[in-house]
Parts: C-alpha cells; structure tokens; sequence
C-alpha cells in the first residue's frame, strides 16, 4: 500500500459501543462490521455481501441505522455504536425479539441482528406502520429463507401491541 | 408401537403443534456460531486468485511478487495443492453414460470456468491475502469458449475436454407406450418452449470453512457451513488420503444453505489441503463476488414439449426434449445429471395418462458448474407440466381447474405408478385441489378478474399441481456408488436428572431441525420439551447420517429420533418396573414422571430414576439392563422416495404498459403426511414459494459469449425483496407414509417447486385477451412487453 | 472483499478539505456518505485513494431559502431531502425523488453531493438537478464556481468537477406558485436503480423533462420538451423521444424497452401534472 503523504494508513479512535468506551488503532480501509467481528469480538453483526446491498450489516451509528459495512471504522471517532448485542443487554429489543422467534421469523438467522434494526427504525415513529410500509423499510434487508411474511407479521405485532392494541393504518 | 396421532389431547402431544425452535433466542440476540465467527490461534486466512476468462491454458504463475506482501505466508498453485489432495471424477453409476474429467481443487492446466480457482495466498487477514492475490501474475492463453447449449455438441464446437471425445456430459431418454402413435391420433395436439434461467441460491452467509489440521494427533477438523457433514468428511477423508476418524467435520450454525452447500467445492478443499500443508488452521469465507462465480448455479434449461389431449380434454401423451448446461464440471459427488434426470422422472407427475417420452440432454460448458439447488429439477417439470395443461385447456376452452379436475391421479388410486415410472404410495391432488379453491375462493377472483378487465386492469390467476421426491432411499445416490448416507440415526440419552439429549445424523440449516427433533423426542420418550437438548452437525458425537438434503431431515432424521426415543422410553421403563415392583408395560411416561398407564397416577419423577441409575445402581438387580441411551437408525425400503403433492396458485396484476408485474397473493395447499411442526412447515412452504417467486420473476445469471458473468452482484443479480413479495395462504392435507411410524415427508422444497409454474400460468392468464404468451424465465418487464407486441 | 484505501483525514473544514484535496495531486477523493465510495473500496474498484472525510465540515451542512433560490448544503443527506419542509416547499421533485432512493440505512448517510459527484446515470438526484436548472457550485484552490446541471454530467460517472473541486452546495430554483413538479419511475425492487425515471417540471416559461436510466447520463429531454411546450399531447411528446435519449442494452433491460419505458413515464408524468395539484403546496 503506497503511502500518500500527509494520508496515515492508521488512525486513532476513541468512541462508545454498546455504551462502553472503546479506544482503537485501526486500519483506515476497515470497516465498521469488521472492527466490530475482528477487533471488538462483537460476532453479532454480519457482511453478507461488502457492497451495501444485503443489509445483514445494518446497526446502530449516532441513533441511526446505517450499513456498517459502508461505515469506516476510523470515521467513528467520538461515535455511539449499538449492535444486536448492546440491545439485547439493553433490553430495548426485547419485544421484537420475542416476536420473531414466536413468530418464527427467522430461520438460519444471518440476517436477523441487521433485520432487527430495520424493524426497530420503522417502529421508531411510535405510529403503527401498514404491512405496506413494513416491507417497504425493510426492502433494504435480504433474507433468502423466510419469504419475509413471518418477519412483516412480527413487526406488526409489536407495532400493535407498543400503541396498545391499535388498529394498523391503511 | 402406535402413537394416536389423531388425538390431540394424548399424552405428551407435541408432534403435530407448533413449539419454538429452542436455538431461535440465541440467533436473534447476535449469540450464532457462524463458520467466520470462530476464532483460533494461529488462524491464516486463504484468498483465491480466479481466472478471468471462460477457458484458458494456463502459461506460467509468478507468485514472486505476492510472496512479498506483509503478512502473505504462502502461496499455492494447483500443482502444490494436487500433492496434498487427490481429484475427483464425479459420475454416478446409475446414470448410465454420465462422464466429465478429472478435477482438482485448483486449475492445473487449463481454467474452465470464469471464477475457478487458480492460486491460492495464505496470509495472517483476508486483507493481507487479498493484497497478495492481488499481485499473483498468471499468463493465460485464452481458449475457445462453450457457452450456448444447443450447438454445444455441434462438429463445430470446440471440446471443453477433449479427453472425453465430445462435451456430453449425460444423455437420457425414457419412453412409456406409444407416443409417436398417440400424438398422432390425438384431438388437439400443444406445443411449445420453455426456459428456465441460470440461478444461484444467494445465501446471506456465504460460503465458509475453517481447517484446522492437527499434525500432533492427524486429525483434521473442519468448520464447515454445509448441510451433509458427513458426506463430506467422507470426502475429505479419501482426497486427503486419511482414515474417516481423522477427520471431524463441525457444523454450527449455518446462514442459509438451500442446496447450495451440499456439495464438495474446489477452493474449499484447497483451504482443507493448505491447513495438511502448513498445520495451521486456514479460513475461507467466500465474498459476495465469489459466492455469484462459484456457488453452484442451476436450472439452466430449454425444453421443447408438447402435451396431446382428447376432445374432453383427458392427457393422452405428453412428449419432453429437456437441454440443460452445466458448466465445465460434473460437481462432486452428486454430480449435475440429476437435475436433468429429475426433469424426466418428473413431468406429467400429477398426472394420469399413458404415453410419455422425456430426453434430457446434459451438456458442458464453460460457465459455473450447476448441481442439485432447492427442488432439484421440479420447478423446471412443474413449468413443462403445467404450462402445457394450461395452453391445452386453452386450447380446447377449457377451464384450468376443470382441466385438472378431468386430468390429476384420483386420490383412490393410490398405490400406482407413473408413466416416468415413479411409484406413488398415496397422494392427494383432488383433496388438495379443493381445499386450494375453497382458501383462494376461486369463483370469487374469477368474477373480480372479469370486472377489473372490464376498466383495463390485467389480472391473472395461475394454478399449478405438483409432486415433491422426498425422503430419498439410496436409489438416489448410494446406488451410484457415492458414499452419501440415505439412513440416519438418532441417539437419545437420559440425564440423571431426567433430561434428555438426542443427537442427529441430521442439520440445522434453519429449518427448524433441533425443534422438530425436539418435540419428536419429547413425545417418543415422555418428557417436557424444553426438557430435551438436541445435538446435530458433528461427525464426532452424532450417529451417521445424511444431513440435509432432498427433504429428509423430518421423514427420515425424525423416525431414527422416534425410534430412539421410543427404546429410551422402553429402557427407563424396565428399570421402573424393577424399582416399583410391576411391569413395564403397566407404565407409561408423562411430563417427565413415571405413571400407570391405566388411571395416569404419578409413581416417580424421572430425576429419582436417574438418581438410582447413575449413582445407585447397587440397588438395582444386578442383571437389569439399564442402558439410559439408545440409538436407531432409519431407512426407507419400500419405495425409493416419498413423493408428497400440493398446488399453489398465484393471483398477479400484469401493468401492460410497462409490463410490470405486482403479485397480488399467492395460495399453497401441500400433502407432507404428518405435519409434525406446522409453524415450521408453513414457513418452510413460504421461504420456498419465495425463492421460486424469484425465479419466475427475477432471477438470473447473464453471461456473454465470452463465458464472463456480467451481473455477478448483489445489486444486478436480482433476488425478492419484502417489497415486492405477496403475503401466503398455506393449508395442508395430511396423508401419512406408512413407510415409518411418523408418517411425515418432506416439506422443504415444495414452494419453490410449484411457485414458478403458478406465476408463468398466472401471467399468461393475465395477458390472454391481449394474445401474449410467456414461457421463458424470469419474466421480465422486456419479454412480458415483447409477447403482447408493445414497445 | 476487503477494502484497499491508501490513508484517511478528517478535514476539519472547508478550506482544510480543499487543501487536501489539491495536496494529493489527485490520490486524494472526497469521502462524504461513503454509500457508493466504500461499496467501491470493498469492491477494489476505486484503486488506492486516499480520503478525506467531510462529514464533519459544517459549512457543506444545510437547506435554506434564499430569495427564491433553495440551497441546500452538498453534506445534506437523501434522508433530509426527504423530510425537510423547505424542499418539499420550494423543490418538490427533490421530495418526490429522495425516497425512491435505496433504503432508509442508505439514506440516512448518502449525500446529495456524494450523489452528484457520483453522476451514477440511473441516479434520480442528477436529473432532479437537470430538470429543475439547478447550479451546483464547486469550490477549488481557484475559488468557487457555479455550474448548470446541463453542463455539469459529462458522461457516465464523469463531471465537470475539476481533481481539486468539489461540490459545496446546489442552487435550485424555488418552485414558483403553479408550477408543477413530478418524479416518478420504474424500478423492479423497491429502493433499486430504476429502468427509467423522469423528472417533469412544468414552469410558467416552459417545461422541462431529464430522465434518469436511459442513457450515459441523465438528459434534458429537448425534443418533448417542445412538443410539451407548443401543447402538443403526451402521446406527440412521448413519439420524440428517441430524439433525446439513446439507451443501451443491459442485463436489466434492451434499449428498446428502456425507451418505451421513458415513453410510459412521460405520458403519466403529463397526465399527472394536468390532472391534479402535483408538486405544489
Ligand atoms: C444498495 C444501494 C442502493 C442504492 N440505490 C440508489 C438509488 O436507487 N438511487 C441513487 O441515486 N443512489 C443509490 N445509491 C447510491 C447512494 O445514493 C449514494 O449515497 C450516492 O450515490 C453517493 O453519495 P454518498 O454521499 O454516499 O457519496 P460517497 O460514496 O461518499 O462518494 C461518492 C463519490 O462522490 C465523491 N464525492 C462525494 N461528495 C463529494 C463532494 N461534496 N464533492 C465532490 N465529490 C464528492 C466521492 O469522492 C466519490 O467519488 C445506492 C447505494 C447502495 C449501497
Ligand atoms: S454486508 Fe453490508 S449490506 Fe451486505
Ligand atoms: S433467516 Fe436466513 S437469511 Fe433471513
């Protein structure tokens, strides 16, 4: 790799996963899902395919969702990472989690962790989203094993039962 | 031994209700053990530098400057690797005919396929690797490419082997009654040609393995994403040159299989190789890009096929000339014949009739290898099938339900067998036919899709009927000499607390294996559900088995854990009848607990059972048996598969201004036998409607005359997407195999088999009034517009 | 694939990114939501490059309403596109076009700037720029420079931006009262690169039609914009435009398709303007 001058091929970071406080060297070509498996032992997330299509990568960055694969480790200086495994600890996924696995919403499971995230973000409204709009924000999201119905009714089952039991919008 | 699965209110009932997958909390908390996600000292990791062209001879490999790279420890070419692993021809005896060459992990002298593995560069990351690969110098001469499939065995097409004296791979022609005679004496006689596209399976976790050679023991372990690990130690085990018990092949978790990794890759048995080389653990996770080059592809066909009927519209014959490319290789060791051959045993499957002729034509070329993908060959025979039935009740104005109707093998028919002389124990059309209409309401649609034509809205609805080979015997494989295992076995072991473990020969591939042994287990031996730990996917600890594949894993995997679990049962009960003073057979098992059979009162918690067993046996008699583990194994003998049944139909509005089509919803009724699990069921029904959703809308693999792969992506090579995917209406009609106690078949594989066929009928409904007919897949918005003569 | 970069700095602002960029001698390129940049890196498609992050400089940062000029920072992301009050306001087609592209994760980082650098030809924002006449304005060493779209997208993937430039911001047009502004277009799967795309902007002195998908570039469709203009109907519109646009084949689709494809848009897009208060608030 050819030094270009003034360019560091490595760069410090300091920044927060899953609420702790991580300080890092890292090689700038490294991206987020890689820091996180290779560097941090985070196992949770998964690269299904490097090039921002699958969106098995998809966590957390400064309360947004992104594809952790498109993330560069050594832009996360001074950032806030959650990935399925702060969450989980968390708590805060914990009924969606429920609802996909009562729902089956998952069978190998490789999407999943970047699946919840999907669910998460369109859930964030607070408003009850259609099946429509369900499939919508998670058209970003492959899963080659369940035909993402089972995964559409999970959502919508938490969507229901965070707004008490409301009715879904047309 | 009887289970009264007709009440529901038995004992222990967990077959036949849905239970959680015990491993589903784990994967939804990002807790999986993925291939890549283990770790191990001294871990090299391998990248493969591929072949740029279709076909070339492989001049000279300058590894000089890779060598170099930091952190690059070695690099291999295919001649270093052959000294480590021997190649393999992969014919089957039973296909008679069936040829291809010798294969090595790398290329040797010639690269046959863009994307073979060339040479191999082993550093300590995949980064450092890739810079490595990056610089390896290979000269090629490039060669004349085979891409198309009909001129493939033209005088004037090159060989891609020319040791083999042509590039036929398999040929196979069936013949049942008099088809030349029928077809000329019938009322109305339908032709027409079909395709099917090139796919790939697009697991989301590619493929992975980790080989960690051990030269202190000579053992080889090996981490492996793959659905049979015992064929593939098997494997390993001969192309390494070591005894079976070397070799440990550990399945953990697995992202998505579906065929794709049943079988022995080249690069994969290059990493096993280089970790023998260096006695180090090497892995390989193959990247997106890799995965579209070298995953296996499939259901490259082009059919000529023509159905003869009377004037009732009853089938009189149906006639199939089936063209299939399968790349430059034979793929070991199910070798590429079988999906041709499928498509001969297969068509006109639901069907009575009396005439029938099938030809496959299995030819080489110089694309990815193709082998045996989720529903092998049935979405090809399901689209012949029912394409034709619909074009003949076209033609004779006939109603397609009423075409099947007058047509579908009476449900009192059974047993008998087909005119491709597939023998079925006992099936369901009919019944499934009717529940299929009642679900969808049928007349209900009809009148709506006439209304919507009314105001220029194209509608369609598709139906199609379909048979599912499952529960194979070894007539699939083992007869051709491969060691692929038709049986399985179960053991199931009493803890002395009353748990129980039950270990598999078949793998969690996502499907749901552990919960359906699980609750198999739980019923078998009388304990809780959550009071049984399933074990699979390590040929150490598991009895042997097939794994995954060809439907099995409940059919067959589920009786050896029955039968184990039901011995189990027997076993902890004689020791009962020894320590309560009565006979076994006056007790039973529930919840846990020793009872009477009779009245159902409680004698004992399995846990005292344990306790005496394990560490005061002193009380026991001295010459009770008390073998707390069982193992059983389980083959099926009296037919060569369990063919199951269904239909499906598709409901789709075509835009024939754009030739877009939006599925509107899509209905699936299927025959598994005993539904042991029927959330699991449904859902493998709804992932595979799903993938041949895909097929017949999206999916395909370009390739130019060159042999280059031109959508080798995950943004060109398009696969569903929840957006665009219909919600599904499952139902089931249950008639048991008689050939096991369980009575359950196979369930996996029936969506994607009949989903293509009620897609193609569906648009082709739709696009009838406007004279358009399509028959090549997938149906884009291009050939949907092209067939009704727009744009 | 693991990424291959040759080094990374964070420009703390402006005038540091442009210093970078002009000290690398071109190893140097802008990364700003990384959506199409790092997919390249993974892919070892973009060569060594060095990069300079500007996700933290906050002068490319915002949308305001200038007299009737909507400028909207080239750090804004599709996901602010989408939801900001001011465009939809003042530059509806931008509305109209920011979710159809990709997915909320991808959204929520990729760029307007990052889009129009890119000049991706099945890209919906170049055409929203072409059809609304928006200037993008560049800033080198040499100083800033306002460019019209049309002159802007030179080919495929390729501007008018110079090795040291780079986009700091776009100048649109605000819609005025009665104008009318709709995108549409034909993609197989949600959030895809569509077939085809249209972006039709009906003003006061004219209209104004770029399509997306259908060529090297996005393109001011010309010919139909005349027909348009002297009234002709949308099929006498649609029947030009093979004058305007020359696709190619692709693995996705023929030319011909493509083109019948503009031709569909073109005709909806006509009849929506007519029929309804498209665009306009
Ligand atoms: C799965 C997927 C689907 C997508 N679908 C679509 C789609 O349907 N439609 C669509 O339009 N896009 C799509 N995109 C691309 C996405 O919109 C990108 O965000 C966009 O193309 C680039 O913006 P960015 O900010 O991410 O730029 P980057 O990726 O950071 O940069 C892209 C290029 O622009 C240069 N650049 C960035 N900012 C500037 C600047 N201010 N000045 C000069 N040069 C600059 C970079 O140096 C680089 O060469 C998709 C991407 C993915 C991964
Ligand atoms: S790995 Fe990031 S989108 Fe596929
Ligand atoms: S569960 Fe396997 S890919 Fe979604």
């Amino acid at each position: 790799m050819s030094d270009i001058a003034g360019f560091p091929t490595k760069v410090d970071i300091s920044l927060t996963v899953n609420g702790e406080r991580v300080e890092a060297r890292v090689d700038v070509a490294r991206h987020l899902v890689d820091f996180l498996r290779l560097d941090l032992g985070l196992s949770g997330s998964h690269a299904g395919c490097e090039h921002g299509v699958c969106g098995a990568c998809t966590l957390q960055v400064n309360g947004e969702v992104v594809r952790g694969c498109l993330t560069l480790a050594a832009q996360l200086d001074g950032a806030e990472v959650w990935t399925v495994e702060g969450l989980t600890d968390t708590g805060s996924l914990a009924d969606l989690q429920a609802a996909f696995v009562s729902r089956n919403a998952l069978q190998c499971g490789f999407c999943t962790p970047g699946m919840l995230f999907a669910a998460a973000d369109v859930l964030a409204s607070g408003k009850v989203p259609s099946r429509a709009e369900i499939r919508e924000h998670i058209s970003g999201n492959y899963c080659r094993c369940t035909g993402y119905e089972a995964v559409v009714d999970a959502i919508e089952t938490v969507a229901r039962s965070r707004a008490g039991g409301g009715e879904a919008s047309a | 031994m009887t289970i009264n699965f007709g009440n529901p209110d038995r004992p222990n009932s967990y077959i036949g209700r849905t239970v959680p997958r015990p491993n589903a909390r784990r994967l939804v908390e990002g807790r999986g053990r993925y291939v890549d996600d283990i770790v191990l000292p001294r871990m090299l990791h391998v990248a493969f530098v591929r072949s740029p062209h279709g076909h070339a001879r492989i001049l000279a490999i300058d590894t000089g400057a890779a060598s170099a790279v930091p952190g690059v420890r070695r690099v291999f070419t295919g001649a270093d690797i052959a000294e480590f692993c021997s190649p393999w021809v992969a014919v089957l005896a039973h296909l008679k005919g069936l040829k291809s060459a010798p294969q090595h992990p790398l290329a040797m002298e010639r690269a046959t396929w863009t994307g073979e593995a060339v040479v191999a560069v082993v550093a300590d990351t995949r980064a450092a690797a890739e810079d490595g690969a990056a610089l390896v110098e290979v000269e090629y001469e490039t060669l004349p490419v085979v891409t198309d499939i009909r001129t493939a065995l033209d005088e004037t097409t090159p060989l891609i082997h020319s040791e083999l004296g042509d590039n036929l791979a398999f040929r196979r022609l069936h013949e049942h009654g008099e088809v030349d005679a029928v077809f000329a004496g019938a009322h109305t006689v339908v032709e027409a040609s079909f395709k099917t596209a090139r796919h790939t399976g697009v697991c989301v976790e590619p493929r992975s393995i980790l080989a960690d050679y051990n030269p202190a023991e000579g053992q080889m372990t090996v981490y492996h994403s793959t659905q049979a690990p015992h064929m593939m130690q098997s494997v390993i085990a001969q192309h390494l040159d070591m005894p079976e018990g070397r070799v440990r092949v550990i399945c953990g978790d697995v992202g998505g299989s579906y065929g794709i990794k049943v079988h022995v890759y080249p690069d994969e048995m290059a990493t096993v190789a280089i970790s023998r080389a260096m006695g180090r653990p090497v892995k390989f996770i193959a990247d997106r890009i890799e995965s579209f080059a070298t995953d296996i592809h499939a259901r490259d066909h082009e059919i000529d096929a023509r159905i003869a009927v009377d004037g009732d519209g009853r089938i009189l014959g149906i006639d199939v000339d089936d063209w299939t490319g399968i790349g430059p290789y034979s793929v070991y060791p199910r070798t590429s014949a079988i999906e041709g051959n499928q498509v001969v045993n297969l068509c006109g499957g639901p069907y009575d009739f009396a005439a029938y002729r099938a030809r496959t034509t299995v030819v080489l070329q110089n694309k990815a290898p193709t082998c045996q993908y989720r529903a092998v060959g049935h979405p090809i025979a399901v689209a012949i099938t029912e394409g034709l039935v619909d074009f003949a009740a076209e033609a004779l104005g006939l109603d397609p339900v009423e075409m099947r109707r007058r047509n579908l093998i009476r449900d009192d028919a059974y047993p008998c067998t087909s005119p491709a002389n597939m023998r079925f124990e006992g099936l369901s059309h009919h019944a499934s036919l009717t529940k299929l209409l009642e679900l969808m309401d049928y007349d209900g649609l009809r009148a709506e899709q006439a209304a919507l034509r009314e105001k220029g809205i194209h509608r369609g609805i598709g139906i199609a009927s379909f048979i599912e080979l499952t529960n194979p015997s070894p007539f699939m494989y083992g007869i051709g000499g491969a060691r692929i295992s038709a049986q399985d076995g179960c053991t199931v072991r009493m803890d002395p607390d009353g748990s129980v473990v039950a270990m598999s020969g078949v793998t969690e591939q996502g499907q749901g294996t552990e919960a359906m042994l699980s609750q198999i287990v739980a019923e078998a031996v009388g304990v809780p559900v959550t009071r049984v730990k399933v074990v699979t996917g390590d040929t150490q600890t598991t009895p042997y088995g097939g794994g995954t594949w060809a439907s099995r894993g409940a059919g067959i995997g589920g009786e050896a854990a029955l039968q184990a679990g039901l011995a189990l049962k027997d076993s902890i009960l004689t020791v009962a009848g020894s320590m309560l003073q009565c006979a076994p057979d006056g007790l039973d098992i529930v919840d846990g607990q020793v009872c009477d059979k009779a009245g159902g009162e409680a004698r004992m918690p399995l846990e005292e059972l344990g306790r005496i067993v394990y560490f005061r046996g002193d009380t026991l008699p001295k010459d009770l048996p008390r073998e707390l583990v069982q193992t059983r194994h389980f083959i099926t003998s009296d037919y060569p598969f369990a063919f199951t049944n269904g239909v499906q139909a598709s409901y789709l509005e075509v835009d024939t201004e754009t030739g877009f089509v939006k599925l509107l919803k899509h209905w699936c009724v299927e025959d598994c036998g005993r539904v042991i699990n029927p959330q699991l069921v449904d859902e493998q029904i709804r992932g595979g409607i799903v993938q041949g959703l895909g097929g017949a809308l999206f999916e395909e693999c370009h390739y130019d005359e060159d042999g280059q792969l031109l959508n080798a992506n995950m943004a060109d090579y398009l696969v569903p997407m929840a957006a665009e995917m219909p919600d599904m209406v499952i139902g089931h009609v249950e008639t048991p195999t008689q050939e096991s106690l369980l009575g359950a078949k196979g369930a996996g594989e029936a969506g994607t088999a009949g989903a293509p066929a009620a897609v193609m009928n569906a648009v082709n409904d739709a696009l009838r009034p406007l004279g358009g007919r399509v028959t090549q897949m997938p149906f884009t918005p291009a050939r949907i517009l092209a067939s009704i003569g727009v744009e | 694939m693991k990424a291959a970069a040759a080094g990374y700095v964070r420009a703390n602002d402006l005038s540091h990114a442009i210093s970078l960029l002009a000290a690398s001698e071109g190893q140097a390129r802008v990364l700003a939501g990384g959506q199409s940049l790092i997919a390249s890196l993974n892919l070892r498609l973009a060569g060594e490059t060095a990069l300079i992050d500007i996700n933290g400089v906050t002068e490319l940062c915002g949308i305001a309403l200038d007299g009737d000029v909507l400028r909207i920072g080239a750090l804004t992301r599709h996901r602010e596109l989408a939801t900001s009050d001011l465009v939809a306001r003042h530059a509806p087609a931008i509305s109209q076009a920011a979710p159809l592209i990709a997915h909320a994760a991808i959204r929520n980082r990729g760029t307007i700037g990052g889009s129009l650098a890119y000049a991706d030809p099945a890209a919906e924002l170049p055409a929203c720029m072409i059809a609304l006449d928006a200037t993008i304005v560049v800033q080198g060493p040499a100083g800033r420079r306002g460019v019209r779209a049309t002159d802007f997208f030179i080919d495929l993937f390729t501007t008018d931006l110079g090795e040291d430039e780079m986009i700091v911001a776009i100048e649109v047009p605000a819609c005025a009262p009665g104008e009318r502004q709709v995108t549409m277009e034909l993609a197989r799967r949600s959030g895809d690169y569509a077939l085809a795309g249209i972006v039709l902007v009906r003003r006061e002195n004219g209209a104004r039609v770029a399509f997306f998908g259908v060529g090297p570039t996005a393109v001011l469709a010309r010919a139909a914009m005349a027909v348009i203009d002297r009234e002709g109907s949308p099929d006498e519109a649609a029947a030009v435009l093979d004058q305007d646009i020359q696709p190619l084949d692709d693995v996705h689709a023929p030319a011909s398709v493509r083109l019948h494809l503009a031709r569909v848009l073109l005709r909806r897009a006509l009849n929506a303007t007519l029929a309804a208060e498209v665009g306009h608030v």
